[in-house]
């Protein structure tokens, strides 16, 4: 599983996203995972070229279809749905 | 480049003293025709105007062509965020109006994004704004070192987020980015229901915002612009009706409310020379406004016709507007009462455009009429006939176009004519769009029936500026063009045509009677005075030989008495011998 999280800098929703992110990946993700960071402050041509509008973009890359959810990653079931993984046994089933 | 027009100080002022200061507001020109005349200068500069309507109704080519006209005639680049359409469907819909959206955007006068805005299925997971749109506004800007922004539409964010908290911060924070940074700035939006735009934008921009409407009317489609609002400066507030064509947006605003026209003392002549006889043997002032009215086939085009040639002959051009005729057929009629307006357009002085006026809606004839007058730039304009153009719009729409015209042509020194069809003879002299009101000189030509003929009349109702006749005058079509006989009034009212030389001819026959009583009675007269003055002869003889008479006895007597008197002095002398 390859994601990208877009941040614009060092903002607090950008880095508890960061954190979030981690998190969520630790603890839902069985298979391989790698997390790519894209500040655009850095690299603003970027945000055109991905057209991204929200900061912060998630981007599940892989596996295909690409998948997008927005915001700092506070609500995780949501995340969960949004990157279409399965949530753990004691929870409810997502489609 | 802005434009400055005065206005009063808004902002705090911390330091300065008591003493407030008129602080220009700038102004953006658009370099769209006819907009910056009615907001006085353009749009506000360095804010953001709100241009809303439906679909259809020209939004985007009023932001693109702001976009292009800034960055070509104002040196001002600009960056075009495209949030429905990708900019190539854009270009594409604007090619045809020669804008060629990617030349700029290669020469880096024009940075073109297009945001792709996702259906809200986006699951939010959280807290977020939109710093990647700002991000990316940011680039543009820079990258072109834009003056000008337009946003098309950006109320496609709201389908694409669902927090509406988010979105209320971020457009604020939006329109405030771009006033920091003196962008100024078009955004389009949706005509609402209740309210101007459909979400409500106008909450966070309120500077300017501008109104366009598309409406289909007896199947002919008129566009209609209105500045709602416009803070701090004087506007037009009616609705203007515009067009868009192949040079853009186009635009017509109501110069009648200046009345502010050169006037000129000049005299051209109407082509006849009796007509110019009875325009205090001038003609008509230059640059003004003329109306032939008349009933059916009364000769208004024929009289139009004459005017025409006699612009033409002296080297000027004119430019006929035809709403019932065909070049071919004016022509011919022309031709055969002596009148060649052939020639003047082989010389590319005389100009015959015929249209019907169903075809289209006012503001396009209008509008046609003025980008013939920029091509062909007459000295004359004739319309004929205006009466037809009521059908599909109101008389009052078909006033104010006309006066718009008569006014355009005013202010450019351009001679108007107009003709005008009445009804029946009783209307004669209420022409149904009141346009009399309008021009200066209104000529009126009526049918008089009488001993089962039909002539016609000619008289100068009014001719503003000059001591015109009013005679009323027979009006002859010869093959030697037109002539205007002066009125014959018979003792039953005005005579035309056979009865008018049948009555002439009675009247000779009378006057030579008199004449010939007259001689008789003047020979009498003379006899008598020849008897009279030969008896006066007569007595003045009895007169002498009366007087001689009386003189030889007094002559006799004196003699006589001379002699008694010798005698006695003889006698005395004898005796004192």
């Amino acid at each position: 599983m390859v994601l990208r999280l877009y941040v614009a800098g060092q903002t607090p929703k950008s880095l508890a996203a960061i954190s979030n992110l981690k998190k969520i990946c630790e603890k839902y993700v069985s298979a391989r995972y790698r997390i790519e960071v894209i500040d655009l402050l850095k690299n603003p041509a970027l945000a055109r070229d991905h057209q991204i509008l929200a900061i912060p973009t998630l981007v599940r890359q892989l596996p295909v279809p690409i998948s997008k959810i927005i915001g700092d990653l506070s609500d995780t079931e949501r995340v969960l749905v949004g990157l279409d993984l399965r949530p753990p046994k004691n929870q409810k089933a997502t489609a | 480049m802005a434009k400055k027009t005065k206005r009063q100080a808004r902002r705090p002022e911390g330091n300065e003293p008591e003493t407030r200061e008129l602080v220009p507001l700038e102004k953006a020109r658009t370099g769209i025709s006819g907009l910056d005349e009615i907001t006085s200068g353009g749009l506000p500069a360095g804010r953001t105007t709100i241009v809303c309507g439906g679909t259809g109704c020209g939004k985007t080519m009023l932001g693109i062509e702001f976009l292009v006209r800034g960055a070509l005639e104002f040196n001002e680049p600009g960056v075009l965020m495209a949030f429905e359409e990708t900019p190539e469907d854009i270009a594409r819909n604007v090619a045809s109006l020669g804008f060629d959206i990617q030349d700029l955007a290669d020469r880096k006068k024009l940075y073109l994004d297009y945001v792709y805005v996702e259906p809200s299925e986006i699951q939010e997971t959280g807290e977020y704004d939109l710093e990647g749109l700002f991000i990316r506004l940011q680039n543009a800007v820079e990258a072109v070192g834009a003056k000008r922004v337009m946003l098309d539409t950006v109320e496609a964010l709201f389908s694409g987020f669902s927090n509406p908290g988010i979105l209320r911060a971020e457009f604020r924070r939006l329109f405030r980015w771009l006033k920091d940074r003196g962008l100024t700035t078009v955004i389009t939006a949706e005509r609402g229901e209740g309210s101007l735009t459909r979400q409500g934008l106008e909450e966070y921009v309120s500077d300017c915002v501008i109104l366009l409407d598309h409406r289909v009317k007896d199947q002919i489609s008129a566009r209609r612009l209105r500045v709602v609002k416009y803070r701090g400066t004087k506007h037009g507030a009616d609705e203007y009706p515009f067009l868009i064509d192949e040079r853009g947006m186009s635009i017509l605003p109501l110069t009648s409310l200046q009345l502010k026209h050169r006037v000129s003392d000049e005299r051209v002549s109407s082509g006849i020379a009796d007509l110019d006889e009875m325009l205090e043997g001038k003609g008509y002032f230059r640059g003004t406004s003329i109306l032939f009215s008349g009933t059916a086939g009364s000769g208004k085009t024929t009289l139009a016709a004459s005017f025409a040639d006699a612009t033409c002959r002296k080297g000027e051009r004119c430019l006929f507007i035809d709403f019932e005729e065909s070049k071919d057929q004016v022509l011919r009629n022309m031709k055969s009462v002596g009148i060649d307006l052939g020639q003047w357009a082989e010389e590319g002085l005389f100009f015959h455009e015929a249209w019907r006026p169903t075809q289209f809606g006012i503001e396009m004839h209008l509008l046609r009429i003025h980008k013939l007058i920029e091509k062909v730039k007459p000295q004359v304009v004739i319309v004929d006939p205006i009466t037809n153009l009521v059908s599909g719009s109101s008389d009052k729409e078909v006033y104010s176009m006309l006066m718009r015209l008569v006014d355009f042509l005013k202010m450019s020194g351009i001679t108007g004519v107009f003709i005008s069809l009445t009804g029946a003879e009783g209307q004669l002299e209420s022409s149904s769009v009141g346009v009399s009101s309008l021009t200066d000189t209104w000529i009126l030509l009526r049918d008089i029936e009488l001993d089962g003929e039909r002539n016609r009349c000619l008289y100068v109702l009014k001719s503003r500026g000059m001591a015109h006749s009013n005679q009323l005058r027979e009006f002859v079509m010869t093959t030697e063009g037109i002539r205007l006989i002066p009125a014959y009034i018979g003792p039953g009212g005005v005579l035309t045509g056979s009865s008018r030389v049948a009555q002439e001819g009675r009247e000779k026959a009378a006057a030579r009677e008199q004449q010939n009583e007259l001689r008789l009675k003047q020979t009498e007269i003379n006899h008598k005075r020849l008897a009279l003055q030969a008896q006066i002869a007569s007595l003045q003889a009895d007169i002498e030989t009366v007087e001689q008479e009386a003189e030889r006895l007094s002559r006799s007597e004196q003699e006589r008495q001379e002699q008694s008197d010798s005698e006695l002095i003889n006698m005395a002398k004898s005796r004192s011998k």
